[in-house]
């Protein structure tokens, strides 16, 4: 292993690094924000929707959760591609993100959802609440704390399957890393490098996640 | 006009008929206790009285206004939901498991019915809020959460959480069942006080010191139908129904 060749290398191609991992952050949070609202939305669906629309929430988690996540960036960008969308490989692959975001959060949502005790429902409608005042006031507010840790999972999921987004050509992290590597020959070095990074990356998030979840365990 | 008039109540959960004709009224600052055997169907009575059960047959009317349901041409419907949780608010429900919210202080508790539903503006509904949690004995942990009080405590925050609502009648489900037997006698202070003030109450309990003390007349409940109602003392003396008098034996 060659350190000092390696540190000659970063400051090389330290543009072309920090671009790629603009990129890989951008097609992260703008996946996880959409797949949040939409997860949000599927998750209702299936917890509260008429049959049919119940129906269709689950068959699309069910799906969703079943297929490889590089499966589905692949399907995404060829289906897009042949029915004339016409999207970039960023935009096809931030889409197909923010789908399997959707799918593991709607789970989550309804889950944490059906695990609040009925009395809770029952005492605000006690109070005269209306439905949605007892669903915002009351039940979304427990459902997001129960949710938290297993949305960070989700987070954390998104933020390394953005590497696969390489696959149809996004110029993300991972694949600048293995340009560089390609030209200089130090693979173990440069390997070693975008790990640390994605683990910082991820480590920062468990953190951020931690403490709010110790924030808000305190008002139970 | 009478707080609370029900007539011909039937209740059916599915194949089975839960409650099977029950006439019932409460005068103003009435105090009622309802007591019977598990499964005589006095909780589903309180919850048709709350609507958070539907009913099949008869009428519930909360000072003079018919709840739940609508005649409309012959046919019986279901109020919307709007109209539901207007008339819920008639009524101020304590449950056994008391139900505080978890994310919301004890003030925050007594407060959002307040804002929600009667439309108060926050400062007016803290202080209300501060005025009943002080009646219950709750005002220096107001800033509490549920989590962080006892059993005892929770309940004297949802009995303050009901009342503050200033509902026409009180229903309190049980609410010492759940309690470690020391704290029950903090709880049954509060409700003897509103009880002297005046407050119509419909208590279902198993406490038979404490209904004989508070209540202006008990109901004996038995699979579903009234079957002895009066004055306490001659109630719990000389039971007339045999099914009474082994209710009574027994407890």
């Amino acid at each position: 292993m060659n350190w000092s060749l390696f540190i000659e290398e970063l400051g090389k191609s330290q543009e072309n690094l920090l671009i790629a991992f603009g990129v890989s952050s951008l097609s992260a949070i703008a996946s996880i924000i959409l797949g949040t609202i939409l997860g949000i939305i599927v998750g209702l669906a299936l917890t509260y929707g008429h049959v049919i629309n119940r129906i269709l929430a689950r068959l699309y988690t069910d799906i969703i959760r079943g297929v490889p996540l590089f499966v589905l960036i692949m399907a995404i960008f060829y289906i897009q591609a042949a029915s004339g969308f016409g999207m970039t490989a960023f935009q096809a692959g931030t889409l197909a993100l923010a789908i399997f975001c959707a799918s593991h959060v709607a789970e989550n949502l309804r889950g944490a959802l059906q695990a609040i005790p009925k009395g809770q429902m029952e005492a605000a409608q006690s109070v005269g609440l209306t439905f949605l005042q007892c669903f915002f006031s009351v039940l979304l507010p427990q459902a997001l704390r129960q949710m938290l840790p297993a949305w960070v999972n989700t987070a954390i999921e998104i933020v390394k399957g953005t590497t696969l987004l390489s696959v149809i050509g996004v110029a993300e992290l991972l694949l600048a890393t293995q340009r560089v590597i390609s030209r200089t020959y130090l693979s173990l070095e440069f390997y070693l490098f975008v790990g640390l990074v994605f683990y910082i990356l991820n480590f920062t998030i468990e953190q951020i996640g931690r403490a709010v979840e110790r924030r808000l365990a305190r008002h139970g | 006009m009478n707080i609370l008039t029900i007539s011909g109540l039937h209740k059916s959960f599915g194949a089975v008929e839960v409650l099977r004709g029950i006439d019932l009224t409460l005068d103003k600052g009435d105090v009622v206790s309802l007591i019977g055997a598990s499964g005589s169907g006095k909780t589903t009575l309180l919850r048709c009285i709350n609507l958070l059960e539907t009913f099949e047959g008869g009428t519930i009317e909360i000072t003079g206004e018919a709840i739940g349901y609508q005649e409309k041409n012959g046919r019986r419907t279901r109020l919307p939901d709007r109209v539901i949780a207007r008339q819920r608010a008639m009524t101020g429900m304590v449950f056994q498991q008391f139900n505080l919210f978890p994310h919301m202080t004890a003030q925050k508790n007594v407060m959002l019915g307040l804002i929600k539903t009667k439309r108060m503006a926050k400062a007016e509904a803290a202080e209300l809020a501060d005025t009943w949690l002080e009646r219950v004995g709750m005002l220096s942990r107001k800033d509490h959460y549920p989590s962080q009080l006892s059993g005892g405590q929770q309940q004297r925050v949802a009995i303050a959480r009901a009342i503050a609502m200033n509902p026409q009648l009180m229903l309190l489900d049980e609410i010492t069942s759940a309690l470690d037997p020391e704290l029950v006698q903090e709880v049954l202070a509060v409700v003897r006080d509103l009880a002297h003030d005046g407050m119509t109450m419909l208590i279902v309990t198993h406490e038979m010191k404490f209904a004989r003390d508070v209540s202006s007349r008990i109901v004996f409940m038995h699979e579903g139908l009234i079957h002895e109602e009066g004055e306490p003392e001659t109630l719990f003396a000389s039971p007339r129904t045999t099914r009474l008098q082994e209710f009574l034996g027994r407890t």
